[in-house]
């Protein structure tokens, strides 16, 4: 009974803090959480492809860009309120992935990494040259579109408590999946491609439906994240920062590991709330996530979680 | 329709950087089945070197290209000890993931010195005159000099000793080494040439285009799409496929706005992954050196 396991419960704790933590004008605390919750959630899901079938896919922020490009342009053009918007947001950008993973799931290793690198260039310059989506200059929402949440200020609230939901159902999705018989065909992939696939595995089925599966949540934040601010735009959407941050948080906590994106998440906000203060560092965020992330690889590829299960071997039964 | 014949000249002439550029990522990926994900930053590399030494010492463009290509071949071999070293042999997530953040290390860099401002290089030559239509001098100039580096590459692999042991290695690294070639060496020399030639053909895209520090994303996809299109690990075919690549763009170009190209370019990067795993130029399996 997977109630009866203290992980479950372990990450509803989790869940509990982020909503509980920030609190009436405690402004500042629930932004940087926010971004944590964002993080988590892009980290996350990467881990599906990254961690349990051992695939990179260097355009995970593909799928935030177009879910808040859906959400907005739903919102802003159509009309629809803000929870539907986000759904179908994350529903098209899913399907999309599916198609697109269809598509490239006969490559494998390499060529695989090199068509997601592709996508989010190709992408980009499509919606850049899209015109129903504003193209280069974007798209602006209406203030009024805050007011069936009851004004801005209860709105950024809103948007807060649904994000921090969507980061809940991610971990939730990574241990599930983790725990299900797809989850274990994924780990052989990562494991051995050519045993899983002799063994009966069908891997490129199991490979799409990961990209597909990783794409839903992180288009629904895109979403959210986007409508917060009211405005999106190509360069902001697709931005390489975010999706390379992903891969480092993934990298630092542990690739594989449930605990691992999360607290690798927490530990770079952190880092970057830091960063971002020192005058010296401010415009060398990514110079610094680079040098993190070259040394994660040389040196210690399981990250922070393989290190504490080296360190303390019980950890490995409370712990997923 | 001479517009149109205009255009695909041009697009040949810009397509053969294209391929100089293309051979250096398939060349590293050839000899040591490595994809360099700092190919795009190395790109840029080449063209703020010709846009910083004209500034500073006021030497013609193309003076600049000599001291690129030996800047480029040592900033390729301390690529290899920093991030590719250690990953030979193990799994190919890991020497993505290292190179890739040496990238963003020299992306970081970059942004943080020059912003993403778009720069330019001035170079005047005369251009060829056919009818209406006139031919830059830089495109003709890139052209030629493209041709004279890759056959230069070709005397080395066939014509010296270490360029046969560099093709060794590609065809079998442990065989290499069973005969006493100083493999782990032959490994650091060809990531050495193939940034080098990353770096010449960034320098000589600068002679023809405007450039940013972000620029290297699309170089990039272009590469792997000759890449792609020649077949892993293969010059040659990496050079007719960055040709056709710029025939391709030639005859895009008069059509529609310039923008698009990108996309269409993807497109084609994903169909021909999808249908022709080995590259469409190829038969079977080539690499490096391979007759």
């Amino acid at each position: 009974m997977i109630l009866r396991r203290p992980f479950f419960w372990l990450i509803a704790l989790t869940i509990a803090v982020f909503a509980a933590a920030p609190r009436g004008a405690d402004v500042e605390l629930r932004e940087s959480l926010l971004l944590a919750a964002v993080y988590i959630t892009l980290a996350s899901n990467l881990n599906l492809m990254l961690g349990y079938a051992g695939y990179v896919n260097f355009g995970s922020i593909v799928f935030f860009g177009l879910g808040g490009y859906f959400c907005v342009y739903f919102m802003g053009t159509l009309g629809w309120g803000l929870v539907p918007a986000a759904l179908v947001a994350g529903v098209a950008v899913s399907a999309a992935a599916l198609v697109f993973g269809w598509g490239i799931l006969r490559l494998r290793g390499v060529h695989f990494a090199l068509a997601t690198i592709g996508v989010n260039e190709g992408v980009m310059a499509f919606v850049t040259n899209f015109q129903p989506w504003g193209g280069s200059t974007g798209i602006y929402l209406s203030p009024e579109l805050f007011q069936p949440l009851g004004g801005p200020r209860q709105a950024l609230w809103i948007i807060y408590y649904l994000l921090v939901g969507i980061m809940g159902i991610s971990l939730y999705l990574s241990y599930f999946v983790k725990r299900s018989k797809f989850g274990l065909g994924l780990l052989s992939i990562g494991q051995n491609e050519d045993a899983a696939a002799v063994l009966g595995v069908p891997t490129p089925r199991y490979k799409a439906l990961a990209y597909s599966a990783s794409a839903f949540l992180p288009a629904i934040a895109g979403g959210l994240y986007f409508f917060k601010g009211a405005f999106i735009q190509p360069a902001d959407a697709f931005d390489l920062t975010l999706s390379t941050e992903a891969i480092v948080i993934t990298m630092l906590g542990g690739q594989g590991t449930i605990v691992g994106p999360a607290l690798g998440a927490y530990l770079y906000e952190e880092l970057r709330g830091w960063l971002l203060t020192s005058e010296t560092f401010a415009n060398f965020q990514l110079v610094v996530a680079g040098v993190l992330l070259l040394l994660i690889v040389q040196f210690a590829p399981d990250g922070l979680m393989g290190f504490f299960y080296r360190r303390w071997p019980r950890l490995r039964r409370l712990l997923e | 329709m001479l517009g149109l014949a205009a255009s695909l000249v041009d697009g040949v002439l810009v397509g053969a950087v294209y391929g100089l550029a293309a051979m250096g990522i398939t060349f590293i990926w050839g000899v040591m089945d490595v994809v360099n994900l700092t190919h795009g930053a190395m790109i840029v590399a080449g063209m703020f070197g010709v846009y910083l030494l004209i500034a500073a010492t006021g030497v013609p463009a193309y003076a600049a290209l000599a001291p690129i290509l030996v800047a480029g071949f040592l900033a390729g071999v301390a690529l290899y000890w920093i991030a590719i070293h250690r990953m030979i042999g193990r799994p190919p997530l890991m020497s993505l993931l290292s190179t890739f953040s040496v990238n963003l290390v020299l992306i970081g860099l970059g942004t943080a010195l020059w912003g993403t401002v778009l720069f330019n290089v001035q170079v005047s030559l005369p251009g060829f005159r056919i009818g209406r239509y006139t031919f830059p001098g830089t495109h003709i100039m890139a052209a030629v000099l493209t041709a004279v580096i890759a056959a230069g590459l070709y005397l080395f692999l066939y014509r010296t000793r270490a360029g046969k042991a560099v093709r060794a290695v590609a065809a079998n690294r442990e065989a290499a080494e069973l005969v006493g070639i100083p493999t782990t060496r032959i490994l650091a020399l060809s990531c050495g040439l193939g940034v080098a030639l990353a770096a010449v053909s960034g320098a000589l895209i600068a002679t023809m285009f405007p450039f940013t520090v972000l620029s290297g994303d699309a170089y990039q996809l272009k590469s792997f799409v000759v890449t792609v299109l020649g077949g892993m690990g293969n010059p040659t075919g990496a050079l007719v496929a960055g040709v056709a690549l710029g025939l391709l763009e030639g005859l895009v170009t008069p059509f529609m706005p310039v923008s698009w190209i990108l996309v269409i370019e993807f497109v084609l990067f994903v169909v021909v992954l999808i249908a022709f795993p080995g590259g469409l130029l190829s038969v079977g399996r080539r690499r490096v050196g391979a007759r």
